[in-house]
C-alpha cells in the first residue's frame, strides 16, 4: 500500500479541518449542515481508525515533519504503537458518536443554531488526534490548547444558563493550570537536554535520548503528572468534571468522558515510560495511590447524585482511577526490573482505557437519548421509560452491566486482569509496597461492588417502575442514527468482553516497545479461546465459554419449562394487598442510596433537612413534608477555597502598588533600571 | 479433555440441582428440632417447588421483559457456578474457563438482575429490597474477594481446581492467614446467603425483608426457579467453604471409588455444617440493618488482615 499510517491519520485530521471550512457554505440549511458535517466526521474517524489499527497491528513507527510552526522549530509528528492505540480508541468512539450526533443534533433544530456545535466538534476531534500524534513539545501544547478551547466552546453551547457559563469557566481555569504545569515540565526536560543553551531540546526525540539527573526528572514527572491529572479528573483535581460534563450536549459529553480524559492518560504514559525512561518506585506508588483514591471517592460521589449525567461524570473519575491503578502498578514493576508483570499491568490499564471509552460512550449516548426524549436530567423525575424507549433501555442496560464488571462484557476482562496484577505482587522486593498491595486489592474490590450498586440505581430509577414526575410527557424513542451509534458501541462492549485474546495479541506490541516484553508469549498460548496471561495453572479465563455457558443454560432451562407452558395471566400489582399505590411511593434516587449515604457519609458534607407541617396539633399526621438533601464535595473547602482565598489576598496586597499617580510609576521604573544595572553585568 | 471429566462435571451439576433443596430441608428440620417444633420433613422443599411449578404465573400489568427474564438468568448462573466449584473431584474441565473471580462475578450478575427486577414493579417494597441488597453486597463482595484472594495467594493460583488441589495435597501447616480468611468467609457466607443475623429467610414482615422483598411479586414457575436458585446459592457457599478450607476426602482422579467416597464425605460434611448453621441461626438474633456495617466491616477487615499477614509472614 502506498500510504503509511501517519499519512492516513494526517489526512483524517485534514478532512476534519476541511469539514469546518465547509460550514459557512452550508450554514443556511441547518439540517443539511448536520448531515454533511457529521458524515464527514464519521468518515474521518474511520480513516483514523484504519491508520491506528494498522500502526498497532504491524508495530509501525512513522515520523513526519511539517513545515508549519515557528521558523527553525517545525512541527514533528510521530505515529508509533502507543499513539496508534490511542488513535484507535479516539476514532472508534468518535465514529459511533458522530453517527449518534446526526440524530442528536437534530433535536436542537428550531430551538437554536447548531453551527457552533458542528464547527467546534470537528476542531475538538482534530485537536485530540493531533495531541496523540505530536512528537515535540510545541506541537503537543498547541494541540492541547486547541482541544481545551474547542471543548470549552462545546461546554458553553447553551450559554444562556448561568450554571453552564460557570461550569465552562471552572473547566477553563483548571485546564489552564494543568497546561501550565505541563509546559513547565516540558521546559525542564527540553532545557536539561541542551543545557538551557539552545532550542533544539523541544523535540521528544531529543528528550528520549537525554539522561536526566534524578531530582530534575522527579520535578518534571510531578509537574507533568499534576498537569495531566488535572485534565484526567484525578482526585483532588476532579471538580470540573461533574460540572462540565452534564451541561455539555450529550454527544460532546460522551466524547469528553470517553476519549478526552484518555489523552491525559496517553500523556502520562508517554512522559513516564517514553520520555523519562527510568524511574524510581515511588513515582509508581504516587500514581497507584492517587488512582485508588480516585476510584473509591469517584464511585462514592457517583452514588450520591440524582442527576443522571453527573452520576456518569463521577463514574468517569472512578474509571480513570482504575486505569491509573494499572499504570501505577506497571511503573512500580518496571522500576523493580520485572518486565513481564509490568507488561501485564500496562495491558490491564490500556484495556480498561478502551473499555471505558466504549461503555461510558454508550452510557452518555443513552443519557442523551433520555434527555432528548423527556427533557429531564434529574432522575427523581423519571421512571418507567423502558415501556416507551424499547431500544434505548436494553442498550443502556448493556452499558450498566459492562461498567459493573459483569461477565461476559468487557468491564470484567480489565478488572480480572487488574486483580491478576495484584495477586502477582508478592514477587515485589519492597516490604512497604507489599503492604500497599492488599489494601489496593481491597479498595479495587470495594469500587467494583459500589459501581454495581450505583448502576442498579441509575438504570432502575430512570427506566423501571413508574414515572415519578407529575405528568409523563410525550416520550418518543430515539431515531435510527442515535440507535445505530448506541448499538455499535454495545456490540463493541460485547466483543471486547468475549474475545479478549485477539485484542491483547493486537495490543501486545505496545509493552514490547515501552518495556521490552510481550505478554502474548503466555496469553492465548493455549489457543485463542483462553486468556492465560502468566500460566494456565495460575489463572485463565475464557470469554467465549463463559458467554456460551450462560446462554446455553438459560436457554435450556427456558425450553425445559416451556415444554408444557403454563398460563401467564396479567393482573394489577400485588404489593402485599396494598391497593392505593401511586407513583410517589416508589424508591427514588436519593432513597436508593440512603443506606450507603449513612455508611460512607462521613466522607462528604451532607446537610439533611426535614420540615414537617402537621395536620392539627399532633405531629403524627403530617399535612406536608419537606425534605431537603444537600451533598457537597469536601474538596471545595479543603483545597479550592483556601487556594482561591489566598490568591485574592495576595492580589489585594499586591494591588496596593497601584497608587494611580504617574509619579509613583515613574519611580518604580527608575528603581527597576537601577537594580538591573547593578545586578546584570 | 477426557471423557470421564465431562461425566463428573455433569454429575456435579445433577447433585447440585438435586441435593440443594434437601440441604435446605435438613437445615429447616434441625431448626425445628432445636426450637421444639415438629418439622415438615427433609423433602418438604421438593414438595414446595413442585407446587409452585404447577401454579400459573400472575404477572403485574407493568412487568417488563427484565422481570420475566431474571428467574432464568438467576437459575442459570447458579448452575454455572456449580460447575466451577470442586465438589466431588478437582479435575473439572470448566476450571480453565472460569476461575474464582468469575464465580464471584456470577453471583454478582444474579444479584444485579434480581435488584433490577425488584425495582421493576414500582412498589416501595421492591425498591427497599434492592437498595438494602446492593448495600450489603457492596460490603460483602469485596470481603469475599479478599478472603478468596488470601487462599489464592497461598496456593499461587486463582483457578479453584488448582487452589483445592494445593490445599489438599499440601502439608497440614496452620497458616494464620487462612484462619483469618475462614472466619471472614463464615461471616460473609451468612450475609450473602441471607441467613440470620443478616436477613431472616423465614420472615413474613416486609419491612424486615432484604432478599424476599425483591421477589415479592413473583409467582408460579418464576418463583420456583428463584427459590431453587436461592437454595442452590446456600449449597454452593457451603461447598465453596468446604472445598477451599476443608477439602479432605475429595477425589483427585475420575475413578469410581474415589468419587463415591468423595460423595459420602460431602454428605457427612454437609450434615455437620447444617448443625453449625442452625446453632448460629438459633443462637443469634437478626441485626438492625445499620448494624450490618459493623458486621460486614469486620469481615472485610479480617479478610484484609489475612491477606496482610500472608504478605508479612510468608
Amino acid at each position: 500500500m502506498p500510504f503509511t499510517p501517519i499519512e492516513i491519520i494526517s489526512s483524517s485530521v485534514l478532512l476534519l479541518f476541511l469539514s469546518v471550512l465547509l460550514v459557512p457554505l452550508l450554514k443556511g440549511n441547518q439540517r443539511l449542515l448536520i448531515n454533511v458535517s457529521f458524515m464527514l466526521t464519521s468518515l474521518a474517524s474511520l480513516l483514523g481508525l484504519a491508520g491506528g489499527v494498522w500502526a498497532v497491528g504491524a508495530g509501525i513507527t512513522n515520523k513526519l515533519i511539517l513545515p508549519l510552526g515557528l521558523p527553525d522549530l517545525p512541527f514533528h509528528l510521530r505515529v508509533d504503537p502507543l499513539a496508534g492505540f490511542f488513535i484507535t480508541v479516539i476514532c472508534l468512539l468518535s465514529f459511533f458518536v458522530s453517527l449518534y450526533s446526526i440524530g442528536y443534533a437534530k433535536g436542537y433544530l428550531g430551538h437554536r443554531p447548531v453551527t457552533k456545535l458542528v464547527i467546534f466538534y470537528s476542531i475538538f476531534l482534530a485537536g485530540m488526534m493531533m495531541v496523540v500524534i505530536a512528537d515535540d513539545a510545541l506541537f503537543f501544547l498547541i494541540s492541547w490548547e486547541v482541544m481545551a478551547a474547542a471543548s470549552y466552546f462545546l461546554v458553553m453551547f447553551e450559554d444562556e444558563h448561568l450554571e453552564n457559563r460557570k461550569a465552562a469557566f471552572l473547566y477553563m481555569i483548571i485546564a489552564h493550570v494543568g497546561a501550565i504545569a505541563i509546559l513547565l515540565s516540558f521546559g525542564i526536560m527540553a532545557g536539561l537536554t541542551t543545557g538551557f543553551e539552545s532550542f533544539n531540546g523541544y523535540t521528544f526525540d531529543a528528550m528520549r535520548q537525554a539522561e536526566f539527573p534524578l531530582k530534575w526528572a522527579s520535578a518534571a514527572f510531578l509537574l507533568a503528572f499534576f498537569g495531566f491529572a488535572a485534565k484526567a479528573g484525578v482526585i483532588p483535581l476532579h471538580v470540573w468534571l461533574p460540572e462540565a460534563h452534564p451541561v455539555a450536549p450529550s454527544n460532546v459529553s460522551a466524547l469528553m468522558s470517553g476519549v478526552m480524559l484518555k489523552t491525559a492518560i496517553y500523556g502520562i504514559i508517554r512522559v513516564t515510560f517514553d520520555l523519562l525512561g527510568s524511574f524510581p518506585w515511588w513515582w509508581g506508588a504516587v500514581v497507584l495511590i492517587l488512582g485508588l483514591l480516585s476510584a473509591v471517592m469517584g464511585v462514592l460521589f457517583a452514588l450520591m447524585q440524582n442527576d443522571l449525567k453527573r452520576l456518569l461524570a463521577y463514574s468517569s473519575v472512578e474509571n480513570i482511577g482504575i486505569i491509573l491503578i494499572g499504570i501505577g502498578a506497571s511503573m512500580i514493576f518496571t522500576s523493580f526490573q520485572m518486565p513481564l508483570l509490568a507488561a501485564l499491568a500496562l495491558i490491564a490499564g490500556l484495556y480498561h482505557t478502551m473499555n471505558h471509552a466504549m461503555f461510558k460512550g454508550l452510557l452518555f449516548m443513552g443519557a442523551g437519548a433520555v434527555l432528548h426524549a423527556t427533557g429531564e436530567r434529574n432522575m427523581e423525575e423519571m421512571g418507567g421509560l423502558i415501556h416507551r424507549m424499547k431500544w434505548t433501555a436494553p442498550l443502556f442496560l448493556i452499558g450498566c452491566v459492562s461498567i459493573s464488571a459483569l461477565p461476559p462484557f468487557n468491564g470484567f476482562v480489565s478488572e480480572w486482569l487488574t486483580f491478576q496484577v495484584f495477586l502477582l505482587s508478592p514477587a515485589l522486593p519492597s516490604p512497604l509496597l507489599r503492604l500497599l498491595i492488599p489494601l489496593g486489592a481491597a479498595l479495587l474490590a470495594l469500587t467494583g461492588a459500589l459501581a454495581a450498586a450505583c448502576f442498579v440505581k441509575a438504570f432502575g430509577v430512570t427506566f423501571l417502575g413508574h414515572w415519578r414526575g407529575a405528568r409523563m410527557p410525550h416520550v418518543h424513542e430515539a431515531d435510527w442514527p442515535m440507535r445505530s451509534g448506541m448499538i455499535l458501541a454495545a456490540l463493541a462492549c460485547l466483543l471486547l468482553g468475549v474475545l479478549p485474546t485477539f485484542f491483547i495479541d493486537w495490543m501486545d506490541i505496545i509493552p514490547q516497545q515501552l518495556i521490552g516484553t510481550k505478554i502474548g508469549a503466555s496469553s492465548g498460548a493455549y489457543g485463542w479461546l483462553w486468556l492465560t496471561p502468566i500460566a494456565p495453572e495460575r489463572a485463565s479465563y475464557s470469554g467465549p465459554i463463559v458467554f456460551l455457558g450462560i446462554l446455553f443454560i438459560v436457554i435450556a432451562v427456558y425450553l425445559v419449562l416451556h415444554v408444557k407452558p403454563g398460563n401467564i395471566q396479567r393482573a394489577p400489582i400485588w404489593d402485599c394487598g396494598f391497593a392505593k399505590l401511586n407513583q410517589r411511593m416508589q424508591y427514588s434516587a436519593a432513597s436508593f442510596s440512603m443506606p450507603l449515604r449513612r455508611i460512607f457519609g462521613f466522607l462528604f458534607k451532607i446537610k439533611e433537612e426535614v420540615k414537617l407541617t402537621p395536620c392539627g396539633t399532633h405531629k403524627a399526621f403530617p399535612k406536608r413534608l419537606n425534605y431537603n438533601l444537600n451533598v457537597r464535595d469536601r474538596f471545595w473547602g479543603w483545597l479550592y477555597k483556601p487556594v482561591v482565598d489566598s490568591s485574592f489576598w495576595v492580589a489585594r496586597h499586591v494591588g496596593k502598588l497601584q497608587q494611580g499617580r504617574i509619579q509613583t510609576y515613574l519611580i518604580y521604573s527608575f528603581i527597576t533600571i537601577i537594580i538591573l544595572l547593578l545586578f546584570s553585568r | 479433555m477426557k471423557f470421564y471429566t465431562l461425566i463428573t462435571e455433569f454429575l456435579q451439576l445433577i447433585i447440585l440441582i438435586g441435593i440443594a433443596p434437601a440441604f435446605t430441608g435438613w437445615v429447616r428440620m434441625l431448626k425445628c428440632w432445636s426450637q421444639g417444633r415438629t418439622s415438615a420433613g427433609l423433602l418438604q422443599p421438593y414438595r414446595d417447588l413442585d407446587k409452585l411449578f404447577s401454579k400459573d404465573v400472575l404477572l403485574a400489568d407493568n412487568a417488563t421483559w427484565i422481570f420475566r427474564f431474571t428467574p432464568y438468568l438467576v437459575f442459570g448462573t447458579a448452575v454455572l457456578a456449580g460447575g466451577i466449584i470442586p465438589m466431588l473431584t478437582v479435575d473439572l474441565p470448566i476450571a480453565y474457563a472460569a476461575d474464582v473471580i468469575v464465580l464471584v462475578a456470577l453471583f454478582a450478575i444474579a444479584r444485579f438482575f434480581t435488584a433490577l427486577a425488584g425495582m421493576d414493579m414500582g412498589t416501595a417494597f421492591g425498591g427497599m429490597g434492592s437498595s438494602r441488597e446492593m448495600t450489603i453486597a457492596s460490603l460483602a463482595e469485596p470481603a469475599m474477594l479478599m478472603a478468596i484472594f488470601t487462599v489464592s495467594l497461598a496456593s499461587k493460583s486463582t483457578s479453584l481446581s488448582q487452589m483445592v488441589h494445593v490445599i489438599y495435597t499440601g502439608q497440614s501447616v496452620f497458616r494464620p492467614s487462612l484462619a483469618f480468611a475462614l472466619i471472614a468467609f463464615i461471616l460473609i457466607a451468612l450475609a450473602e446467603t441471607g441467613r440470620i443475623p443478616v436477613d431472616n429467610p423465614a420472615t413474613h414482615l416486609e419491612l424486615t425483608m432484604i432478599h424476599e422483598a425483591m421477589i415479592l411479586e413473583y409467582s408460579g414457575r418464576h418463583l420456583a426457579l428463584i427459590e431453587w436458585a436461592g437454595m442452590m446459592k446456600l449449597f454452593l457457599f457451603v461447598m465453596l467453604g468446604i472445598a477451599v478450607f476443608a477439602p479432605w476426602g475429595i477425589a483427585s482422579s475420575g475413578d469410581f471409588i474415589p468419587i463415591l467416597s468423595a460423595f459420602l464425605f460431602m454428605l457427612m460434611k454437609l450434615g455437620i455444617i447444617g448443625i453449625g448453621l442452625v446453632l448460629i441461626e438459633t443462637g443469634l438474633a437478626k441485626m438492625r440493618i445499620f448494624r450490618m456495617t459493623e458486621f460486614l466491616g469486620s469481615a472485610f477487615l479480617l479478610a484484609t488482615l489475612g491477606m496482610l499477614s500472608f504478605f508479612i509472614l510468608e
